[in-house]
């Protein structure tokens, strides 16, 4: 493999990236991205907007093209293991005003199980119904999804994701613009998906919660900045390197690390 | 003068002709019936999924790109030796060269830095100019007789052979199974092509074949509508069926029903009145029906949700009424120590000043709300020139206010949970809070203040 791990390693390892450089009209996004993420960990995605968080992402899931590098799901590349994997995109990829309710978008999740040309029967709207139930969307199941609000949204995407009951999440950015009892029930979800061993990468950019949220980083900026446990790669330097002279992140950024009372490196 | 006049005119059918269209005596008439209907219904069926993939200038380009390909099919054919009328031969040409249209924008808008609509203009008039320049060839060869070609651009009044009928017949049912079967894939092609895509469904191939189905449309309603209009019959149904629904699947049944609808008085009126194009007044059939959708429409149209409004401000406007007079009687109630004045104040009574200096009320607007409440025996106007409460509307004032205060207090104490809960009306709060909340509120209001005759006010209710 790539000389660090053998096989059997790596079939253990949840999502490898190796040597990953993407460019979207001969000009790169990400260069020669390396990370590798343990099992059952929440792992943290963050840098200044336009490091690339989102194309990562969608780099791993296949949904870009790479111009290099490789990407191992558990030991194999991601189409062969995409029922493993639930993805969460941005609430604002799509248009909301669309023709469906909120139940319909949770099935959604279900529609690769049941394949192609088949109807949605009943026992996927009751396995649709205990993932809405587990964001506490279940009284809005036959609302039109325009009418729900922002955080109600991304509670319907969780659960479209949930109910896949896949080993590995993505989520692209799902604290933003949401209700803090939204706030709250995603990280419920996430302890509980924590617990029962399953992986979690979400891209994230409020600096101020990232102590309390991951248990380990990937700091990028088109580059990797920094990979490892939270308690050891977010720090002063780090955060200097990955935001650069973009001042008012980096007062953020500042402010968030004097927060949790670590002024010494 | 006017002979020129009359001319203009059109004829009116007589009654004869009436009753042979009406009563659908002649074949060709039952046959163009048919067949348009069937266009109209996969033409809505097809043109849902179009509107919601947001590809309906893509389908306007493609249908405008079969036009060259009915030109050179005809100079194939007559080379060949026939007399380059043949119509499956004309189409498959038309199907042919709509695809490569197709193809191109694809190609145009991926492989180059352009935008996908430069990419649809060009293809668009450039595939149309080239069909024009050929038929202009094409008018001139002296074998085969070119008349009439010019006619699938526009349609013409309808007239149709058997077996176009059943060409028609028989797209129309690959395009109704077809979007049968792969609903569940259409929609999530529609609705989110990333998630779509990391399910690993084909998102291009879908993609392909979704407009493979606009084209299908297109060339066989080449004939009777023409191509410059045949995106309207996908376009218009679907459109208007989005302003009776909010689910998919019966908006597809809709705008299948309204493209069918478009179609079958399209053909009556063409076949009453001999000059109008079958192609044009299918159009405009169908634009007068997505014109009373777009006020009539029972999910989205104009008058509904102008009648929610209205139904929602009148209600507020009630609310507040009897609030502020409840209000208004408990200051007064609060002055008051012992309990015999207390009951005199409830039963004194509330001015037009009070009204006015606590509500944005205008006097007019405050008239019509008292004259309202009085009329549902809620108020009545003592001789002291006063506004007084019934039995009735103190005991409905005193609910509403309990309510409100109720949800005040909620949204106070529960600041970081309640959002997901405030798009209720006030009136349920039982209902969207539980009991057990409602007793717990009702405590925490209490636990404030020495009781009154019901709960205490949250905000101050000096103004």
């Amino acid at each position: 493999m790539n000389g660090i791990h053998n096989v059997e390693d790596v079939n253990k390892i949840p999502v490898l990236v190796h040597d990953l450089t993407v460019a979207y009209h001969h000009k790169p996004v990400l260069w020669d991205v390396d990370f590798e993420v343990e099992e059952g960990q929440i792992v943290g995605i963050i840098g200044p907007n336009g490091a690339g968080k989102s194309t990562l992402i969608k780099a791993i899931l296949e949904l870009v093209s790479k111009t290099s590098g490789r990407v191992l799901i558990y030991g194999e590349p991601y189409r062969k293991q995409r029922s493993l994997v639930g993805y969460v995109p941005q609430r604002e990829s799509v248009d909301w005003d669309f023709p469906v309710n909120a139940l319909d978008v949770v099935l959604m999740g279900l529609y690769g199980k049941i394949g192609w040309c088949r109807p949605v029967t009943k026992n996927y709207k009751d396995l649709a119904m205990v993932a809405m139930e587990r964001v506490g969307m279940a009284d809005y199941a036959k609302r039109q999804i325009s009418q729900l609000s922002g955080g109600q949204q991304q509670r319907i995407f969780l659960a479209r994701a949930l109910v896949q009951d896949a080993k590995i999440y993505f989520m692209d950015e799902p604290f933003v613009g949401v209700d803090a009892a939204t706030e709250k029930a995603i990280v419920t979800i996430l302890h509980d998906l924590k617990s029962k061993g399953k992986t979690v990468l979400i891209v994230h950019h409020t600096l101020q919660t990232v102590k309390q949220y991951f248990d380990s980083l990937i700091m990028l900026n088109m580059r990797i900045v920094a990979t490892g446990l939270t308690s050891e790669v977010f720090t002063q330097k780090n955060l200097h390197k990955t935001y650069g002279g973009r001042l008012t992140l980096l007062e953020e950024a500042v402010q968030a690390y004097t927060r949790e009372g670590r002024i010494d490196e | 003068m006017n002979s020129i006049l009359m001319d203009i005119y059109f004829q009116l059918p007589n009654r004869n002709e009436l009753i042979r269209v009406l009563l659908l005596k002649d074949y060709n008439t039952r046959l163009v019936i048919v067949g348009v209907m069937l266009l109209g219904l996969a033409g809505g069926i097809i043109g849902t999924f179009m509107l919601l993939r947001k590809r309906s200038l893509m389908g306007d380009a493609v249908s405008h790109a079969t036009l060259p390909g009915i030109g050179i099919a005809f100079m194939i054919m007559v080379a060949h030796g026939g007399d380059g009328k043949s119509l499956p031969g004309l189409l498959l040409g038309a199907l042919i060269s709509g695809i490569i249209g197709m193809g191109l924008i694809l190609l145009i808008s991926r492989a180059s830095r352009l935008k996908e609509d430069a990419a649809l203009g060009i293809v668009l008039s450039v595939f149309f100019g080239i069909g024009v320049s050929v038929l202009g060839v094409v008018q001139k060869m002296s074998q085969g007789s070119a008349a009439g070609l010019e006619s699938f651009i526009y349609g013409k009044t309808a007239s149709m052979l058997t077996q176009d009928a059943y060409l028609i017949a028989g797209t129309a049912s690959i395009i109704v199974v077809l979007c049968l079967f792969l609903f569940k894939e259409f929609t999530i092609l529609c609705f989110d092509q990333d998630y779509a895509g990391s399910q690993g469904w084909p998102i291009i191939k879908l993609d392909i074949g979704m407009m493979l189905l606009v084209v299908s449309v297109t060339v066989i309603g080449l004939q009777t509508v023409g191509l410059i209009l045949i995106i309207a019959i996908m376009v218009i149904p679907a459109a208007a069926a989005r302003f009776w629904t909010n689910s998919l699947f019966k908006m597809i049944l809709i705008a299948a029903a309204i493209g069918a609808a478009s179609g079958l008085f399209g053909a009556i009126l063409s076949a009453l009145f001999e000059k109008l194009p079958a192609g044009a007044i299918i159009v405009l059939v169908s634009a007068f029906i997505f014109a009373i959708s777009l006020f009539l429409g029972s999910a989205r149209g104009f008058c509904i949700r102008y009648f929610m409004s209205w139904r929602l401000e009148k209600k507020v406007s009630r609310q507040n009424l009897l609030r502020s007079m409840y209000e208004g009687l408990e200051k007064n109630d609060k002055k008051s120590l012992d309990k015999e004045s207390k009951l005199r104040s409830v039963q004194s009574g509330i001015s037009l000043e009070y009204f006015l200096s606590n509500r944005s009320w205008s006097m007019k607007k405050l008239t019509r709300l008292l004259k309202k409440a009085i009329s549902e025996d809620l108020v009545y106007e003592g001789a002291d020139k006063k506004y007084h409460f019934t039995k009735d509307g103190l005991s409905e004032a005193k609910r509403i206010v309990r309510n409100h205060r109720l949800w005040e207090t909620y949204l106070i104490s529960y600041a970081d949970i309640a959002p997901a809960k405030v798009d209720r009306d006030a009136d349920q709060i039982e209902h969207v809070l539980g009991q057990v909340m409602v007793d717990k509120l009702e405590e925490l209001l209490l636990s404030n203040q020495a009781a009154l005759p019901i709960l205490p006010s949250p905000h101050s209710l000096d103004r």
